[in-house]
């Protein structure tokens, strides 16, 4: 018996590749066991190899596996590309309609099924994934009834009728692969899983369920990748609360809705990636400006300029920190799992209005578009705090206005919503006095300024810094950030096992960056390594600049598209050791 | 009730004197008064120019943002809260340079939005450039040599567009541009009010004389039917835009707000937000 697995399907785009993953992941998350999924896809609809990758464990799992146990393949091209992944004795299950033949040197088992014509059979080659999702199931010799339950639920919309097609297909592909493998593989027999009902999403869905549940109502947004599913999710789940999506012409509109939205009193959001990201600077500095709240998810995909859409990358770094011009207090803060994708939403919310400042939250390609196994999640873990936003007012004097920007001792001012008697006050980018009304004088300037720029001072979020870290003083310290987490850990492992003693701590507060957590572990760390998805080592920049310690510092940098494998860490910290 | 001296601040406005946007303040402060509005109902949402300025001249609330935005964030204010009245206002570079792509799609979406545009067919702020309204030839500072692109007409594309309210009027009119204004106001939908307010610095093409000399006054054609999509495109080019007076206006087609599936009469922001613990655990129970 073994503790984990991992399975790949390959094929053109829009032929069933995801479908197929969906089902079979569906019911493997019925089962209790802990999942990780990795989409590699390309910018087209229709053609174009595609794969997805799902590993398998009766234990937590954040991380893709360096190798491969079973591949599902419907055209020759997926084997090719992907066989050298399959660990010795791994196995190929292909369409034998395209007489699939292994490449030199693979040593896996190929078991060819008629995928294509069983499905025909039935009716239509639509339902190949399902010949093939029963295919794999079987291999597992798991049990089918769980199985056929997924299908059922899929399906049942459609009619009995059709459910029991499809029913048939995934007998028939199991039938035909227990048959020419003599039965399931003994060496792909799972221990039971805990049986717990886990949460199964990808990160993007946990941002708008914690958008949901953090209050927000409104999201003005222009789709892209990898971001849009978060609108996707948000225009089904906000009207029956009484809110809405609004798909906008652009991002500039869609960043500027939502801080209209924000001002008069509705917590707001926008999501994109980095083009996106890019129209939106000038309006975030409104927002700092204006000490207006904003949230704006930032989903980051291979740059620069349309650079690789649809990969994974690290590189929006810089942007999120130094972007907008002059200088405001902004908050950019970092999940690093599922989970934190659904409480830092909520958190970001909170952060928004208690400080009046724009809060970005950055994700990359795998962590919000990776299906994964979720904790359960807890609705009133996080409360909503709306900070100091009044809504009961004295009235006013003629001519008064209600100080908007009133100069406090933490630099937060009362804020209030328009339609509120006793709140008259003006709002402009412009510098301004306390009540909002433009101002060029100097002294003023600089306490504003100031009062803005000092709001974040001791700023922590929850977990700022997330910190997995045994030993009291450290061979190798390894730092992250983002989805990198669940591969660190793995490498971690690896590296004590040859006794290295090895730390690992995950920022998950980029900005303003938290030093003194931060420092505080690489002062006992004979070495630093720190890793990303980008080119030019944009998060080491900012732990020299802030820590400092650089002569310690190396970074493991990979910019090709593809995420981090724990072996690509595991082998730089070992050269450096 | 709130007269339209309530409406009034005691900040002096920046604009050069004789300027056309003092009319245009006057004009929103007057209609604001008598469709019975309060300060604290009304919502200002201006752009950046001479005119952009006008949000901090009224006593309502406003935000006066960035160049060209007015309206994605006066649409903002209006989804939060659709109890407010709203009044989007800015220049014609503002609104149909910089931020021509958000007029082209706040005209679609058609919220409940009153956008005045204070066209005097140059940038003021900047000191005197060509704005997309200036005329073929018009020399300005960035046109020595008379502008050679041909100049945009807002009515026409409002009506293709698919305006359901179409104005427009001259600043020194003060009763038929706070008519105007009452009526946008009124009107369910976006009403686009185009307002002829000369730059007395910088455009001396333009002038109140000149505008005086070419404006032709829908007054005159008594048959006039402003429902009729087809005679108000018509109108427009005929008179080759110059014309002022309510263009056109659809009553039949709803507002944005009244077509979005479960919104609410009472605006978003007065009402509770908190998520019930059964309604979470149904989303929760869709990723089992
Ligand atoms: C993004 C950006 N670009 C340029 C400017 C400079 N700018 C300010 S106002 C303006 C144009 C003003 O013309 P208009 O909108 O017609 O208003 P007016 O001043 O004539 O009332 C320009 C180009 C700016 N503020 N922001
Ligand atoms: S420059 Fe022109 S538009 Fe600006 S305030 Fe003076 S007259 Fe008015």
């Amino acid at each position: 018996m073994i503790s984990q697995l991992s399975w790949k399907i390959g094929g053109q785009q829009g032929e069933g590749v995801e479908s197929t993953d969906r089902i079979f992941s569906t019911a493997l998350n019925r089962l209790g066991y802990y999942l990780y999924g990795y989409r590699h896809f390309s910018s087209r609809i229709k053609g174009g190899h595609t794969n997805n990758k799902i590993r398998i464990s009766t234990h937590p799992i954040r991380a893709i596996s360096d190798d491969l146990d079973i591949l599902v393949a419907f055209d020759q091209e997926s084997i090719d590309l992907n066989a050298h992944e399959l660990r010795a004795g791994g196995v190929v299950v292909a369409d034998a309609k395209f007489n699939p033949v292994l490449p030199e040197g693979i040593n896996a088992r190929l078991f060819p099924v008629p995928i294509t014509s069983i499905a025909e059979d039935l009716g239509t080659s639509l339902m190949k994934n399902m010949v093939a999702s029963g295919a794999s199931w079987a291999l597992l010799g798991l049990p089918l009834d769980v199985f056929n339950k997924a299908v059922e639920e899929e399906f049942g919309r459609k009619g009995a009728a059709i459910v029991e097609k499809n029913v048939e297909a995934v007998k028939r592909g199991a039938d035909f692969v227990l048959e020419l493998a003599g039965g399931p593989i003994e060496e792909f027999q799972l221990d039971p899983a805990d049986g717990k009902q886990k949460l199964f999403m990808i990160g993007n869905e946990g941002i708008g369920l914690g958008a949901v549940a953090g209050g927000c109502r409104l999201m003005s947004a222009y789709p892209i990748t990898p971001a849009s599913e978060i609108m996707e999710y948000l225009i089904k789940k906000l009207p029956p609360l009484g809110g809405t999506v609004v798909q906008t012409e652009d991002e500039i509109a869609a960043v500027t809705m939502a801080i209209g939205a924000n001002y008069a009193g509705v917590r707001t959001m926008t999501a994109s990636a980095g083009p996106g990201l890019a129209l939106m600077m000038e309006a975030i500095g409104l927002a700092g400006m204006t000490e207006t709240p904003l949230v704006i998810v930032n989903t980051q995909r291979g740059g620069p300029s349309t650079g690789l859409p649809t990969k994974q990358e690290q590189s929006d770094l810089n942007a999120m920190v130094y972007g907008t011009h002059g200088e405001i207090p902004k908050i950019v803060i970092a999940p690093a799992s599922i989970e934190d994708c659904f409480y830092d939403t909520i958190e970001a919310f909170n952060l928004a209005e208690q400080y009046q400042v724009p809060v970005i939250i950055m994700t990359d390609l795998q962590l919000s578009l990776g299906k994964q196994s979720c904790e359960a999640l807890v609705l009133d873990e996080i409360a909503i705090n709306r900070g100091k936003l009044v809504r009961e007012l004295p009235e006013l004097e003629t001519h008064q206005l209600f100080k908007r920007y009133e100069l406090t001792e933490d630099g937060v001012s009362p804020r209030v919503i328009p339609g509120d008697k006793g709140g008259l006050h003006h709002v402009t980018g412009v510098e301004h006095d306390e009540t909002g009304r433009p101002s060029e004088n100097s002294v003023n300037r600089q306490k504003m300024m100031d009062k803005r720029l000092t709001k974040l001072n001791g700023m922590y979020i929850r977990d700022a810094v997330r910190v997995d870290a045994p030993h009291e003083s450290a061979d190798i310290l390894v730092i992250g950030m983002g989805s990198t987490g669940g591969t660190i850990d793995e490498a971690r492992t690896r590296l004590e096992k040859d006794g290295l003693k090895t730390n690992h701590i995950t920022i998950r507060q980029i900005h303003p960056f938290p030093t003194d957590l931060v420092k505080s572990y690489m002062d006992n760390a004979k070495k630093v390594v720190i890793l990303e998805n980008n080119a030019t080592a944009q998060l080491a920049a900012q732990v020299k600049l802030h820590v400092g310690q650089a002569e310690k510092i190396s970074s493991v940098l990979k910019y090709d598209g593809n995420p981090f494998l724990p072996s690509d860490v595991y082998k730089a910290c070992k050269e450096l050791s | 009730m709130a007269t339209f001296k309530e409406f009034r601040n005691n900040v002096k406005p920046n604009w050069c004197p004789g300027c056309g946007d003092f009319s245009v303040q006057a004009a929103i402060q007057r209609a604001a008064a008598n469709v019975g509005l309060e300060p604290e109902s009304l919502a200002v949402i201006s752009g950046i120019g001479c005119s952009g300025r006008i949000s901090g001249y009224i006593n309502a609330y406003g935000l006066h943002g960035i160049h060209g935005r007015a309206l994605p964030i006066a649409q903002g204010v209006k989804l939060a809260n659709r109890e407010l009245t709203v009044i989007a206002s800015g220049g014609d570079g503002d609104g149909f340079a910089i931020g021509m792509g958000h007029t082209v799609h706040a005209i679609r979406r058609n919220l409940d939005i009153t956008y005045i545009v204070m066209d005097n067919q140059i940038y003021g702020l900047t000191k005197g450039q060509t704005s997309p309204r200036s005329a073929e030839g018009f020399k300005t500072k960035s046109t020595p040599e008379g502008s050679i692109e041909s100049t945009l007409s807002p009515l026409e594309i409002a009506m293709s567009a698919g305006a359901t309210f179409v104005a427009q009027s001259f600043s020194t009119d003060l009763k038929q541009l706070t008519l105007l204004i009452e009526e946008g106001l009124k009107h369910k939908g976006f009403s686009l009010i185009n307002v002829f307010s000369p730059c007395v610095t910088f455009n001396k093409v333009n002038t109140y004389d000149w505008f005086k000399e070419n404006i032709v006054n829908l007054e005159q054609f008594p048959d006039y039917d402003p429902t009729n999509r087809i005679a108000a495109m018509n109108k427009i080019m005929e008179t080759n835009g110059m014309l002022t007076g309510l263009i056109y206006q659809n009553k039949e087609r709803k507002s944005y707000e009244d077509l979005v599936v479960g919104f609410q009469e009472k605006g978003l922001a007065n009402q509770d937000l908190t998520l019930s613990p059964e309604h979470f655990d149904k989303l929760v129970a869709e990723f089992k």
